[in-house]
């Protein structure tokens, strides 16, 4: 190869890769090296960051564990329940729904996401709220039952803003799934659910890690739900950083627990590729 | 900003649509279709600022809009509408729950607020940090300290020079739904103690430290006020082991208060009188030990970008028919004795306005210093964490 040659592939690398170069570094690098030298600073006096070298912020992260806990059941919780909603629907859209009616019932997945989230978090405040369901179920005789602001109307509202992220990346895997091998399957003798048990959901696995990743990391994160279906009773670590930004002030300690925040996404999703994808992989290997 | 760029993207199609009528390629039939008469006009209006309409403040450019942050149910939308219809400003209207969120927006920059509310404890601190700037009472020709009740104007001066002129003024106390809330409900200290009681899973308190944790320290008879560590320290006791006994905490109460949800609240003067208004089986309670009575104000911070339209604007608040509408509206009571003057007399003797004197008696101004505590902020922080 010539050197003329090699300096022009040079310039089409820096070309194709600078603009998400330097996207990420100003964008992710920088701010979260901001973020890690605001997490070992102070309050000041009349709140924000004080420059400081103290790991108080991070021995203080235990004050916020309930809020830690509430993230990593519910968030955990809200992923599975996506899951085991999104695949019967995934599994009639991709493989029993006519051609007629599948781009159709597709958009109505999505439907809901053209209006505000906002919005659909409001109206389940109204439907969980004393004058909604609980009035139904006053009729039928359970009187003063309450849903909202409780784990339950959380669960609810994640669940729903979030299903259609789960629903097209397992729709996707198994629309591209190789029919043959459900005949080859029922040939040799297999039941419908051993089918379903050791052939598609197995090669569909992709699809519902690709799905669980999604969902898990937003909701990690979330806020609004908490805030409007949990009303200050189901605290996420996402309202504990709003209220450290936006009320309290305490800059360093909401640095230190978003930071925390990071850590455990990072330890939780590497344990889930090992573990998920590492035995999908497996199993593929298997079949074949 | 939408806006905006709403109208310049249909003037161009406007100037478009009108070149292809006057060149005849186009029927004015469809011309008139496309743009629509009443748009052109507009259009017209947004091109010539001289056009618009603006009888009352025709002097100077107030601008189109107005962005400003109050609290829960505390304004007539009918004033606001007006002041649009004589001024061709629209009004952006921001909510808050506590004045520490609108300090920490504030000290973050660039809010964009014209004008916003705060309430008395919080002035001192703002001049302090630089955030409002003195106002220039000669732009507010309606505001006559002479008629205002000096019990409540105090704290919007600031080292002798004013930096916000009075809303209106109320008190902090308790709403109970009577159908649901049986017995006599007189005290903080019965407050705190059904909420972990028979009242279990009814109650609200306020996103809002200076309230929710200064109404704790009532429980024990410490000022509401308190920044003393060990007295703190009890009130945050009380609210944790109170937390699991809460419907929720929010600073607009109304919704769930309303529904049913809610039989008992954390509350303010006026919310307590509209709900009141609305379901009699609403009654205000301020507790025997005390608690807080203070003033919300009018500020303009530095960086407003709409200064001229912020100084009309409270200008056309403070003007007595106006705020006389608000009063009957949001149903707090106030400063201003020419307002009350044009107020019906069941108003000025509303029990819910106006508490005894040996109620008020106990009531404490909020202190600065909770403004910027960080204990009380961290107590608050660790309570909602909970």
């Amino acid at each position: 190869m010539t050197i003329a040659a090699a300096s022009s592939r040079r310039t089409t690398t820096a070309l194709l890769v600078g603009p998400a170069a330097i996207f990420f570094v100003l964008l992710l690098i920088l701010p979260l090296v901001v973020v890690v030298i605001y997490s070992f600073g102070e309050r000041a006096p009349a709140g924000g960051y004080a420059p400081a070298f103290t790991f108080a912020n991070y021995a203080d992260l235990a004050s916020r564990g309930k809020a830690f806990l509430n993230t990593l059941t519910l968030a955990p919780l809200g992923t599975l329940l996506c899951v085991v909603i999104a695949y019967p629907l995934a599994y009639f859209l991709a493989l029993k729904a006519s051609e007629r009616w599948r781009t159709l019932l597709l958009v109505l997945v999505i439907v809901p996401f053209w209006t505000s989230q906002l919005l659909r978090i409001y109206a389940w405040l109204l439907i969980l709220g004393h004058k909604g369901i609980p009035s139904f179920l006053a009729l039928i005789g359970f009187d003063d039952v309450r849903l909202i602001n409780t784990p339950f109307a959380v669960l609810v509202g994640m669940v729903y803003g979030y299903l259609p992220l789960m629903v097209f990346p397992i729709y996707v895997s198994l629309e591209k799934l190789d029919r043959r091998l459900l005949e080859a399957s029922a040939d040799l003798g297999a039941s419908p659910w051993r089918t379903l048990w050791q052939v598609t959901l197995p090669l569909s696995l992709p699809g519902i890690a690709t799905g669980s990743l999604l969902v898990f990391i937003l909701l990690m994160g979330e806020f609004i739900i908490p805030a409007f279906l949990g009303g200050g009773k189901v605290f996420f670590i996402g309202n504990a950083l709003v209220d450290l930004f936006l009320q309290s002030r305490n800059w360093p300690l909401g640095a230190a627990v978003s930071l925390g925040l990071v850590a455990i996404m990072l330890v939780t999703i590497v344990i889930y590729m090992r573990f998920v994808l590492g035995r999908g992989g497996d199993r593929r290997v298997a079949l074949m | 900003m939408s806006k905006f760029d709403d109208t310049s993207m249909t003037s161009r199609r406007f100037m478009q649509e009108l070149r292809r009528y006057q060149k005849g390629s186009v029927s004015r039939r469809h011309f008139l279709g496309v743009t629509g008469l009443g748009l052109a006009t507009a259009v017209l209006g947004a091109a010539v600022p001289g056009l618009k309409p603006r009888p009352a403040f025709a002097a100077e450019d107030l601008g189109d809009t107005l962005n400003f942050t109050t609290w829960p149910n505390y304004f007539a939308q009918s004033n606001l509408d007006d002041f649009t219809k004589k001024t061709g400003v629209n009004i952006n209207v921001s909510v808050f729950g506590s004045n520490e969120e609108m300090l920490a927006k504030l000290q973050a920059g660039g809010t964009g607020w014209d004008v916003f509310v705060p309430t008395n404890y919080t002035i001192s601190t703002y001049k302090g940090l630089g955030l409002i700037e003195p106002l220039d009472l000669k732009r507010l020709p309606e505001f006559d300290a002479s008629s205002q009740d000096p019990r409540f104007v105090g704290p919007g001066t600031v080292d002798g020079t004013i930096y916000a002129v009075p809303k209106d003024w109320g008190t902090t106390g308790y709403v109970i739904n009577s159908d649901k809330v049986k017995g006599e409900m007189t005290t903080w200290k019965q407050f705190w103690d059904r909420t972990r009681g028979d009242l279990s899973g009814r109650v609200m308190v306020h996103d809002y430290q200076l309230t929710t944790i200064g109404n704790a320290l009532k429980y024990f008879g410490y000022s509401f006020n308190s920044i003393d560590p060990k007295e703190l320290a009890d009130a945050e006791k009380l609210l944790i082991d109170s937390k699991p006994h809460l419907f929720g905490i929010n600073s607009d109460y109304q919704p769930s208060m309303r529904n049913g949800d809610a039989w008992m609240s954390v509350c303010w003067t006026g919310d307590a009188s509209q709900l009141h208004r609305d379901i009699p089986a609403m009654q205000y309670v301020i507790g025997r030990e005390g608690g807080e009575i203070w003033t919300d104000f009018y500020a303009i911070p530095k960086d407003a970008p709409h200064r001229n339209a912020a100084y009309a604007f409270v200008n056309y608040m403070l003007t007595p028919e106006v705020n006389a509408k608000e009063i009957l509206a949001h149903g707090y009571p106030s400063t201003d004795a020419k307002t009350n003057a044009l107020l019906p007399k069941t108003v000025l003797e509303d029990p819910i306005l106006y508490p005894a004197k040996d109620l008020l008696a106990n009531l404490e101004f909020g202190a600065a210093a909770t403004l910027t505590n960080p204990m009380r902020a961290e107590i608050m922080n660790r309570f909602k964490s909970a």
